[in-house]
């Protein structure tokens, strides 16, 4: 599984970083991206979903590979 | 006195006793017979009720514009009154908003740029032992008495003294502060004088705090870092200075001590999720976005920047659009039991704090008072309940939350 957050749309709410900061990371703003290429290790996956499902803005989607 | 509401859907009055007390069922309702409400009252408005019309609208920066936040409750006094309660100079003066809530892009994109570092969740954690200190304080204040008010004892002595710290003015202070703030925004809502001359209390206020720290410069103050931004180069003008000092003010102070107000009021009735964030602490960050979504305390407004039709709706530039995000997250496309406080809830998508480019930029700091709030009440008070369930207040409107609240406990 790979992650990315489309930068034009994250507002920095943090949801995801709170839920899964091993697979996310914030800067100074709170704007988030995926850690490393954002491929999810496999014990992250669960954690990586619920991030995904809890974005107001819709940010976060999994590449396909 | 107003006349009581008959049709929700086309007269809603958010000021309606009823609406504030217990507005569940009326959303309830509105979401599903005519999801864009509107009214005439109060300077008239529109009023999404679903989710995902809220999502859409607050992020159509185009058509719905933040240059005005509230609806205007009342028309101002002739001028001939309003000379003797404020001075038409000082209004003048401090004619600068509060940007960035009151911003649209491009002033919004570099002022919420200089306003986010110190409000990211790094940078409030700094705050966490001071504010944990004086949660246990008030609680250590009253525990013995065997009952406080949950709202006016601790919910809002925590925001306004938190607050006054970042900004780095005498937390001794804060009664001053919270009664302006309520002055401003909830009591004032109705009642346009003393909104205005709120307002002007809190500006003259942060002015003279301005004024002091231009010739002394800080370190680790948010009025000493405002005032050392640059914009293009230039420093940030000191108009804006204030009115962002206004806006921390004001909206750093109603909305958390909201929040903290009605998750003791949901903790006092429910002793199932209160032994469960004894028992289970790793679910409190899961608690307190439950409860946000549960009882989110603000709905701001949108001001119509162009004519455009929303959901069949027509609506005109200069109309109010009342963006009622407490009502999107109990919204039953989005929430399963919407109505049902879930405290550890998986899939939370709230919008609370809203969305788009004007979600709050203080939502970690109201987390993490939430949370140490919580935590320092329960580690001291397990076990508590409401003294006497009708006799809670609640202040509406715009800013949600219990305002008198008789908690109690021990034999």
């Amino acid at each position: 599984m790979k992650v990315k957050v489309d930068s034009e749309k994250c507002q920095g709410h943090n949801r995801c970083y709170a839920l899964a900061p091993g697979v996310f990371k914030v800067d100074d703003y709170g704007y988030a991206t995926a850690r490393g290429d954002g491929t999810v290790p496999k014990d992250l996956e669960e954690k990586a979903k619920l991030a995904i499902e809890n974005c107001p803005e819709r940010a976060i989607f999994v590449v396909e590979e | 006195m107003a006349d009581a509401v008959k049709d929700w859907t086309e007269d809603y009055d958010i000021f309606d006793k009823d609406y504030i007390r217990n507005p569940f069922p009326i959303w309830d309702e509105v979401r599903e017979q005519c999801p864009v409400a509107r009214t005439d009252r109060w300077g008239g408005s529109f009023m999404p009720t679903r989710y995902e019309d809220l999502f859409n609208i607050a992020r159509d920066i185009e058509h719905f514009s933040s240059r005005d936040v509230l609806v205007s409750a009342v028309m101002p006094p002739p001028d001939a009154e309003r000379e003797e309660v404020v001075d038409e100079e000082l209004i003048a003066q401090y004619n600068v908003g509060a940007p960035p809530i009151t911003s649209d892009p491009p002033v919004h994109t570099w002022a919420r740029k200089i306003l986010l570092p110190p409000f990211s969740a790094n940078a409030v954690a700094k705050y966490e032992p001071e504010t944990r200190e004086l949660c246990a304080d008030l609680v250590e204040g009253f525990i013995a008495n065997g009952r406080a008010d949950g709202a006016a004892d601790y919910a809002q002595q925590i925001p306004p003294r938190v607050i006054a710290s970042m900004l780095g003015i005498p937390k001794e202070e804060a009664p001053m502060f919270t009664e302006w703030v309520r002055g401003f925004l909830e009591l004032g809502l109705t009642n346009p004088e003393l909104r205005e001359q709120s307002a002007m209390n809190i500006f003259q206020y942060m002015n003279e705090r301005i004024q002091e720290r231009k010739a002394n410069l800080q370190e680790g103050d948010l009025v000493s870092y405002l005032l050392q931004q640059k914009v293009d180069g230039e420093p940030v003008p000191e108009g804006h200075v204030l009115g962002t000092c206004f806006l921390l003010m004001v909206a750093g102070i109603d909305t958390t001590w909201s929040s903290i107000g009605s998750s003791l009021w949901h903790l006092a009735q429910h002793p199932e999720d209160r032994k469960r964030l004894i028992n289970e602490p790793e679910i409190m960050p899961l608690a307190i976005e439950e409860l946000l979504r549960a009882y989110s305390p603000v709905t701001m407004a949108r001001y119509v920047a162009e004519d455009t039709e929303y959901a069949g709706c027509p609506m005109h530039e200069g109309d109010k659009v009342l963006m009622n995000f407490p009502a999107a997250n109990r919204d039953p496309r989005m929430f399963e039991n919407p109505d049902e406080v879930i405290i550890d809830r998986p899939k939370n998508p709230h919008i609370a704090f809203g969305v788009g480019i004007h979600r709050c930029a203080g939502s970690n700091l109201a987390r993490m008072e939430m949370r140490v709030s919580i935590e320092e009440w329960l580690k001291r008070i397990p076990d508590f309940r409401l003294e006497d369930p009708g006799a809670v207040t609640w202040a509406g409107g715009q800013v949600r939350g219990p305002r008198q609240m008789g908690l109690v406990w021990g034999s």
